[in-house]
């Protein structure tokens, strides 16, 4: 199969056979390149024993009969070249083209009274809840699928989406959380200065960010910006029938599209989470400093007795979680939408809304979780 | 000899409606078949069945023999690599340029080494017609004719024996569809492609099409083209010999 060689006292001749197609492609061109065109002087070709030759393996063989001329080697075919090589050449030559943009459709409208928005609105609830399920379906599947090696972990595009949801997120992510230790100590202060209890504001600073605030609010802004983002992205892709052109070619949409940004999402919120801690201890300090005239020194040491050793994880433990819901939210939603630009704006915004809700319900969870586990 | 596609007893529904209801259609190998049918007579959702985007309720479809509704998504996968599907708007992922869009199913079947996969993009870009500078953009810089041929483009990375264009001349001129259809006939005769197309445009049908199929109440009727533009149905009668019809006969015989 492939090619044969033959010597004869003239030259070689390639006999080549069976099928010449895209998926042959690797091999015939290591068998191609096996063959010494240099000591070859005439070189015969017989292409009677191929059962099909497309256009892949047609521009094989005409690289071969190209480096082969090039080395010096008469070149000929044994009958009629193949009609395939002058259609490359052809092609190559020049070729003209043509030009025209086209139309776009409308939207549609709908009447409802209310009773049947009602009924309407209990079966787009309970399909929603069949869709939904389905979705997380395929991503577990294709999550699983990736974890056996059986497809591909696309670490370019994963890095894409820690950059995109993470780096960039790093100047607003580190101004809020700055801001909200400032608030915090603020309000604290006026409060616990009356009974003298000023330390106490160094307690409700360092525990309130560590464990709650620094990932609550960077997953709230993550939300914001990532799940529209990501439900938006998808959404668009969804109309342009981009999603359908990756099914259609046998790529999983769920494996390229959701998966590395669920992964990406999920590396990136709790690095940003350690930002939003570590810019909300320094907010805390800096008020305690000016504010309090609390020396630094006292400002660290108390942080140190204030919180246990588990404080800072347990409230970074939270943040991959987070993510996930964060991504799923936005990814769910985007491949919602179905045909309208209409639709588009409906899905992400029900993405922002739902993955703010997601985090917030997980986090309450998670309290009700660290009490009972006495953390 | 065994039919490149053929679907039996197809029956599509959604909720209350019924779009399929018992079609049969066979489209044999290095034929041009045309798809025509009114507006809303279901010839994208024949589409998307066929090539398994979505599953019917009844009825198979098959491809080289073997039956798409019955297929898992592993054993669908070397079956998709061997046909081509070039939508209506282009579908060319809006992300990568017009190289990357043809490398794309490259990359995702087979294992070639980067500099080949290039040259091998840049032979089916120029095959279709499109100036080589045209590699590098992205599908928001092309005119609609250019991002029709580079959807005809991707749809050839494969080298694929059967092809399918979903209405490849809507919203172009008619001198840029005559010439799209010219480029359907030398990519058919020289790459012994079977071509499925859906179309509206008359012009582009008798320029092009080997036998036609219409679907009218539900179903299929399929020809060659001297015999279908004879049935006596009266869609296909409106369609073949209404207004739009006669102008372009008349405008045929004057010239």
């Amino acid at each position: 199969m492939g090619v044969e060689v033959r010597r004869s006292a003239q030259g070689l001749t390639l006999e080549l056979s069976g099928e010449w197609g895209a998926g042959e492609l690797t091999r015939l061109e290591a068998q191609l390149a096996a063959v010494d065109v240099r000591a070859a002087g005439e070189l015969r070709i017989a292409t009677a024993g191929v059962t099909r030759l497309d256009l892949s393996g047609a521009w094989v063989l005409r690289e071969f009969v190209r480096r082969a001329k090039a080395a010096g080697a008469a070149v000929s075919f044994q009958g009629e070249p193949p009609d395939q090589l002058r259609l490359i050449d052809e092609a190559l030559q020049d070729a003209p083209a043509a030009a025209t943009p086209g139309a776009a459709p409308g939207a549609v409208a709908e009447a409802t009274g209310a009773l049947s928005a009602i009924g309407r609105y209990a079966v787009g609830a309970w399909r929603d809840l069949l869709l939904s399920l389905a979705f997380l379906g395929r991503c577990t599947s294709s999550a699983l699928a990736s974890a056996r090696g059986r497809a591909r972990l696309r670490p370019i595009s994963i890095a894409r989406h820690v950059y995109d949801t993470g780096i960039t997120a790093m100047p607003i992510v580190a101004l809020i959380a700055f801001l909200i230790s400032v608030i915090i100590a603020y309000m604290s202060a006026q409060q616990l200065r009356g009974l003298g209890a000023d330390i106490y504001v160094v307690d409700l600073v360092a525990i309130g960010v560590l464990r709650e605030l620094g990932v609550l609010l960077t997953s709230i802004i993550v939300a914001g910006r990532s799940g529209s983002s990501f439900a938006a992205e998808l959404g668009s892709m969804k109309l342009n029938e981009e999603v359908d052109a990756l099914t259609a070619t046998a790529v999983n949409p769920y494996e390229v599209l959701v998966l590395p940004r669920l992964l990406g999402l999920a590396i990136a919120l709790p690095l940003l989470t350690i930002i939003a801690d570590l810019v909300g201890l320094t907010g805390g300090a800096l008020l305690c400093r000016y504010l309090l005239d609390m020396p630094l020194t006292q400002y660290v040491s108390r942080v140190n007795y204030a919180i246990s050793p588990s404080t800072f994880w347990v409230g970074l433990a939270k943040a991959p979680v987070f993510a996930v819901l964060i991504g799923i939210a936005g990814c769910y939603h985007g491949l919602q939408v179905r045909s309208s630009a209409r639709e588009l704006g409906r899905q992400v915004t029900l993405a922002v809304v739902q993955a703010i809700f997601l985090v917030i319900l997980a986090d309450a969870l998670f309290a009700v979780l660290f009490l009972k586990m006495d953390l | 000899m065994q039919p490149a596609l053929q679907v039996q007893g197809l029956v599509n529904r959604f909720g209350e409606q019924l779009v399929h209801d018992g079609l049969d259609m066979e489209v044999q190998a290095d034929e041009v078949f045309g798809i025509v049918g009114g507006s809303g007579s279901g010839k994208s959702v024949l589409l998307r069945t066929i090539l398994g985007l979505q599953r019917p309720q009844a009825g198979t479809v098959r491809i080289d023999g073997s039956d798409i509704t019955r297929l898992s998504e592993a054993q669908l996968r070397p079956i998709k690599a061997r046909y081509g599907v070039a939508f209506q708007q282009g579908a060319l992922y809006s992300g990568l340029t017009v190289l990357q869009n043809v490398q794309l199913p490259m990359i995702e079947h087979l294992d070639l080494p980067p500099a080949a996969r290039d040259e091998l993009a840049l032979l089916k870009i120029r095959l279709v017609g499109l100036p080589a500078d045209a590699a590098r953009k992205y599908p928001a810089e092309l005119s609609g004719g250019m991002v029709k041929r580079a959807a005809i483009a991707r749809a050839l990375a494969l080298d694929p024996t059967l092809l399918f264009l979903d209405e490849p001349t809507s919203g172009l001129d008619p001198v840029s569809a005559a010439a799209f259809d010219e480029l359907v006939l030398y990519l058919q005769q020289h790459l012994k492609l079977t071509i499925v197309m859906i179309t509206h445009d008359l012009d582009s049908i008798f320029r092009t099409c080997n036998r036609v199929g219409v679907i009218v109440d539900k179903r299929m009727e399929s020809d060659t083209l001297e015999r279908i533009v004879d049935y006596p149905h009266p869609w296909i009668q409106a369609y073949f010999h209404g207004e739009r019809a006669r102008a372009r006969a008349g405008a045929a015989h004057g010239t």
